[in-house]
């Protein structure tokens, strides 16, 4: 029977990366938010790796701190080891990862999300979504509570006809025992939906105690304390390692033997999985002239003896699990706690979504995180973060909240989704941000805290804090172009030092620091700035002045870039009227229904041909309007843009 | 794609002797600053409005003159774009004028697209609604001009050798994109020495590449096509047919004995020189003897031979030397006169003697099958039968613009590697490298370069 349950602004789905962040973000933006999960135990789950951040990842968690979410904070609480990676490389591919204590980050997580004066967490599992004419009405679950919205995000992760394989072995079923969400996966389709078939892994857990440490690598964390978000506390936490460690020729020998058991090559596994993920299995077979492959042992949380095993996910079944772990070097008397496994699920084909992850044929539904397509917890959190805010500012009836691939890399993750959609659980590389220079880990902050000002997010004080660090910046970028680095014995000495050339006459502090052998720290001492600088403020200042003539080449990019973005296309716009256009153009643009005319050039089978022809045909059409009359000759005057 | 600075040769085809390099947007005069001498005004460039000077065109690298020019300057928006307008009037026929717009290029423009101008000055406001129509069926035709001829090229040696380049960079980047986004993966640790020598490398055969196509293009422009017969057999006939359907362009060739005139004829997008066209249209005159002499000459020298027969006349000696010639490598024969007799030859007879060669019946007279040997003419080479000498289709100046482009970024990349900036920087450069392929090749980067690292190097936790 089914019961009114009660009414809300907003209602989010799933407790998982993505929902927790859209659920905060409609709080507190002020919408009355509703937070049903399957398991209330289960806020923030990891399924997978005890670790977040990395490249790209931790470029997309600094971003979502910008705008006011939760998961750097969160990720600096349940942090037990944190990382600089790629220090060898440049500013814009280093980023922080952490290994977290999952249970700690699942508890943390809870509290927040409990103490949010507008947000109801409730247990149960959704099975319907309501819609009326065009818009969604709200959500019906398992046991009849019938919750209404102006606005509903969807974020079931791999939920959906969830299945579980573990070799021979295979069940309907969800991450960590949990049941799958079969009717929901049914209202999507009889709601339109197009849906596909994905597929991923995680490798087994096992018992530290079973381990012997001393055939290992211990991989130690930064000895220096970091951060992923400003706003958190500097804390020296405790630094517990992770352990390397191979696989030999027994391992794969055994693997090699026991293929014909492997679901992945047997055909019981239908779903695409992701590439760069691959099972142990699928490694072995594709690099057979590999002699080894690395493993890594790495701790689930403090207060457990459980340990994740990277590098070893697998479908094969239980019992050559535990023979091909036997193998390896530390794990020769290993025990299993948890078996690895695959699951397939279904997903969302994210083409179907505007920018603001709204989708086309309904308004007011939003869906975020691996229920799209992707794969990750950053990438999810990133999506949950956008979902949000912008069914927040539906309901506040506020213009939408769209970050463009110039400003983030969540502009990019999204972009990429609804525009070109993917053909295997997407997950953010740095390689696939063309403006990469300017999307650095070091200045996300200075790229996005404005946006998250303006919708509401970042609240007045530590936007304060934010513009003084932003006048910092600009303020001894303009120092130190303006004050000359005199030619003393000692500024002479420095250089040879440095291993670079003497100065002829004197120059600019700037100049010098263009020099790759010359650090802002070697300045301090020539010419100190007037009082101390925050190193966040250093690092940004550094960066953008040594990279400048780089940095100025993205800028231009990046201009013309949004001059295409610019010229918008009116959604109703008849593709197949236009003169012109190639059917197999129409045919793309139909289906993808690019605001722009820039997102049209992104979409694969457009051409710049097409792209000439559009161009023209808005300028007839804008034309044909200021001179009072519809009639273009062809295609269909929109109503309204 | 919009607001940078284009340029091209804006002479309508055609009309040879004066040419026209035209550059408009908002750099247009900047750019003509760098490569402009004025023989009086110096600061014609603070001129208002609409003006001309007198002076010469420079190569600011070399200082080497160009040619002898009549500049005009049409500020925005008084111009047929509606954007700052340089136009460089030359009079030193196609090759100086390809200097001049190659230096411009050099000094910051982008090759304009196939009508560009006329897109930008719809875009501007410049031509009304009714134009419009036409704007969209250049940017089609012409479009579609290029595209069979870059199918063609697919076949052809320097594309494939472009393609090769490609391949290797792609190579590169995935080395350097592999090591970026998986940081405790085991990528072969990326050698700097070893990257920089690859890029290296690759820049020298762009150089070189560059250098073939131009030697090879300078006065062999189009496939060069010679028409071979006997005296009175309709060969100038056919010439005057061919230009007549088609888009054609008189040049003439200094540098050799003789002051040949060459006629280049664009069927479908596909350019062919006719080879001496002085001497066919000198046919009235001609005393037998010279003509198969020249046959001989033209023949060898040529990409493709048209050998045309009489049918009234049936395959005689003098014929069979002209079919010697081509050998039914690279030949068409016409059998022309189908109108007077009832057609003395049979394909059979012309089979007989040269298999495989394909055969088309023509009168000019009556103005019949010349179109249908256009088919073949152009059959021939984007099928990839007749190659066209060095690579002469692909060495036009689009492509050499982009080797050019691709070789500065290859060599900026392999400086800033050398010079210990980070990767993150480099990866700009080669990226722009592989989009410059890309304008040859047809093919854009993005997804390619994460295929390769997973199919290059064992990745994933
Ligand atoms: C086995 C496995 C292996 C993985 N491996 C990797 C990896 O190697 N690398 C990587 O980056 N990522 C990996 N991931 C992905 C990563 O865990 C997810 O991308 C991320 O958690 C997705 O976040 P989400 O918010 O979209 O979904 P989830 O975190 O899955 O959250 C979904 C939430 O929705 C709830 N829910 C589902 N259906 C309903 C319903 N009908 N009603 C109410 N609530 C519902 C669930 O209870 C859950 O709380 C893996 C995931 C799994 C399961």
């Amino acid at each position: 029977m089914e019961y009114p349950a009660g009414e809300y602004d907003v209602i989010v789905i799933g407790a998982g990366h993505a929902g927790c962040e859209a659920a905060l973000a409609s709080a507190r933006m002020g919408c009355r938010t509703l937070l049903l999960t399957l398991n209330i135990d289960y806020v923030a789950l990891m399924p997978c790796n005890p670790a977040v951040g990395g490249p790209a990842k931790g470029h997309l968690i600094r971003e979502v701190d910008a705008l006011g979410g939760e998961i750097g904070r969160n990720s600096d609480r349940a942090a037990i080891q944190m990382r600089v990676l790629n220090t060898g490389k440049g500013p814009a591919v280093r980023a922080l990862r952490a290994q977290t204590d999952k249970r700690r980050y699942q508890n943390a997580m809870r509290q927040v999300i409990e103490r949010e004066p507008l947000i109801d967490l409730k247990q149960a599992l959704v099975e319907r979504i309501l819609v009326k004419g065009e818009a969604v009405k709200g959500v019906v679950t398992q046991t009849g509570a019938r919750f209404l919205a102006r606005a509903v995000v969807i974020t079931t992760g791999t939920y959906l006809r969830g299945r579980i394989i573990i070799g021979d072995v295979s069940y309907d079923g969800a991450p960590n025992g949990q049941f799958p969400a079969v009717s929901l996966a049914h209202s999507f389709r009889d709601l339109g939906f197009e849906m596909g078939r994905f597929k991923t892994g995680t490798p087994a857990r096992v018992d530290r105690r079973s381990i012997d440490f001393t055939k290992m690598e211990p991989q130690p964390g930064d000895p220096v304390p970091h951060r992923f978000s400003y706003t958190s506390p500097v804390r020296e936490i405790t630094q517990v390692p992770c352990w390397l460690t191979y696989t030999n020729e027994k391992t794969h020998a055994i693997i090699r033997e026991n293929l014909h058991r492997s679901p992945l090559y047997s055909g019981v596994i239908k779903g695409t999985g992701p590439r760069y993920c691959p099972s142990i299995e699928d490694k072995v077979v594709r690099f057979a002239d590999r002699d080894r492959h690395q493993v890594f042992i790495e701790p689930e949380g403090l207060d457990t003896m459980e340990m994740y095993v990277q590098g070893m996910s697998t479908s094969l079944p239980e019992d050559v699990q535990v023979a091909m772990l036997r193998t390896l070097p530390g794990l020769e008397k290993v025990e299993i706690v948890r078996a690895g496994y695959a699951i397939e699920y279904d997903y969302v084909v994210p083409t179907q979504l505007r920018h603001t992850l709204e989708t086309k044929a309904i308004k007011g539904l939003y869906l975020a995180g691996q229920l799209n397509g992707t794969s990750g917890y950053e990438e999810a959190a990133a999506q949950g973060i956008v979902a949000g805010i912008n069914a927040a500012l539906l309901v506040k009836e506020r213009d939408p909240l769209v970050i463009d691939r110039g400003e983030g890399y969540i502009g990019v993750l999204i972009d990429d989704l609804v525009t070109k959609g993917t053909s295997e659980p997407y997950r953010m590389f740095t390689s696939r941000a063309e403006y990469r220079l300017l999307l650095r880990h070091d200045n996300a902050d200075l790229r996005l805290t404005e946006k998250g000002f303006q919708v509401g997010l970042i609240d007045g004080k530590r936007y304060e804090e934010f513009e003084r660090k932003r006048a910092m910046v600009e303020e001894e970028k303009e120092r130190l172009r303006r004050v000359k680095v005199p030619v003393t014995s000692e500024v002479q000495d420095l250089l040879r030092r440095k291993g670079t050339s003497e100065l002829k006459q004197p120059c600019s502090a700037a100049d010098l620091l263009k020099r790759p052998e010359i650090k802002y720290e070697d300045l301090i001492g020539i010419v100190p700035p007037a009082g101390d600088l925050m190193p966040e403020v250093m690092v940004e200042v550094e960066n953008q002045i040594r990279y400048e003539g780089y940095i100025k080449k993205q800028e231009t990019q990046v201009h013309r870039f949004r001059n295409l973005e610019k010229k918008r296309l009116p959604e109703d716009l008849d593709y197949s009227k236009i003169k012109g256009l190639r059917k197999e153009a129409v045919q793309k643009l139909r289906a993808i229904r690019p605001v722009s005319v820039g997102q049209a050039a992104r979409i694969s089978g457009v051409s710049p041909a097409d792209i000439s022809i559009l161009l023209v045909y808005l300028e007839r059409l804008s034309r044909a309007r200021e001179v009072g009359s519809d009639d273009v000759g062809e295609g269909t005057a929109p109503g309204h843009t | 794609m919009v607001d940078d600075t284009i340029a091209a040769i804006a002479t309508p085809f055609g009309e040879g002797g004066v040419g026209i390099v035209r550059i408009s947007g908002p750099e247009a005069i900047m750019i003509a600053e760098k490569v402009f001498r004025p023989a009086k005004r110096k600061n014609w460039n603070k001129e208002p409005g609409y003006r001309m000077f007198y002076g010469h065109v420079v190569d600011p690298v070399s200082e080497e003159v160009i040619d002898e020019v009549l500049l005009a300057l049409m500020r925005a928006p008084h111009s047929y774009t509606r954007e700052d307008v340089v136009e460089i009037s030359g009079h030193g026929g196609l090759v100086p004028l390809r200097k001049i717009l190659k230096v411009v290029l050099a000094a910051g423009a982008r090759l304009a697209e196939p009508g560009e101008f006329t897109k930008r000055a719809f875009l501007n406001g410049r031509l009304d609604l009714a134009q419009a129509e036409a704007v969209i069926d250049i940017i089609r035709a012409q479009t579609e001009d290029s595209l069979r001829i870059a199918v063609g090229q697919l076949e052809g040696k320097l594309s494939r050798t472009i393609s090769a380049f490609r391949e290797e960079l792609v190579g590169v980047l995935a080395y350097v994109e592999a090591a970026i986004d998986f940081p405790e993966d085991e990528v072969p640790g990326a050698q700097v020495e070893d990257l920089v020598s690859r890029l290296r490398f690759l820049g020298e055969r762009c150089e070189k590449l560059r250098q073939e196509a131009e030697a090879g293009r300078v006065y062999r422009e189009g496939v060069a096509t010679a028409i071979v017969g006997k005296p009175n057999v309709g060969k100038s006939s056919l010439l005057n047919a061919l230009a007549r359907n088609n888009r054609a362009i008189v040049t003439d060739i200094p540098g050799t004995t003789r002051d040949v005139i060459e006629e280049v004829i664009n069927i479908r997008g596909v350019p062919f020189r006719i080879l001496d066209t002085a001497g066919l249209r000198e046919t009235q005159d001609a005393v037998e003897k010279i003509g198969v002499a020249r046959a001989k000459e033209e023949a060898a020298g040529a990409d493709l031979v048209i050998t045309v027969l009489d049918a009234s006349s049936g395959i005689r000696d003098e014929d069979k030397v002209a079919l010697d010639l081509v050998g039914g490598r690279k030949g068409i024969v016409v059998i022309n006169k189908c109108d007077v007799a009832a057609c003395g030859i049979t394909e059979e007879a012309v089979h007989n003697y040269m298999p495989g060669c394909p055969v088309v019946r023509t009168s000019l007279l009556e103005g019949w099958g010349v179109e249908k040997l256009e088919d073949v003419m152009v059959e021939l080479v984007l099928g990839g039968r007749v190659r066209a000498g060095r690579g002469v289709l692909i060495s036009n100046i689009r492509h050499q613009e982009a080797l050019e482009r691709a070789r500065l970024h290859l060599r900026e990349a392999a400086d800033a590697l050398e010079n210990g900036l980070p990767v993150e920087m480099v990866a700009i450069d080669i990226r722009e490298a592989l989009e410059a392929f890309g304008n040859i090749t047809g093919d854009t980067v993005s997804e390619e370069i994460l295929d390769r690292i997973f199919s290059d190097f064992c990745i994933g936790k």
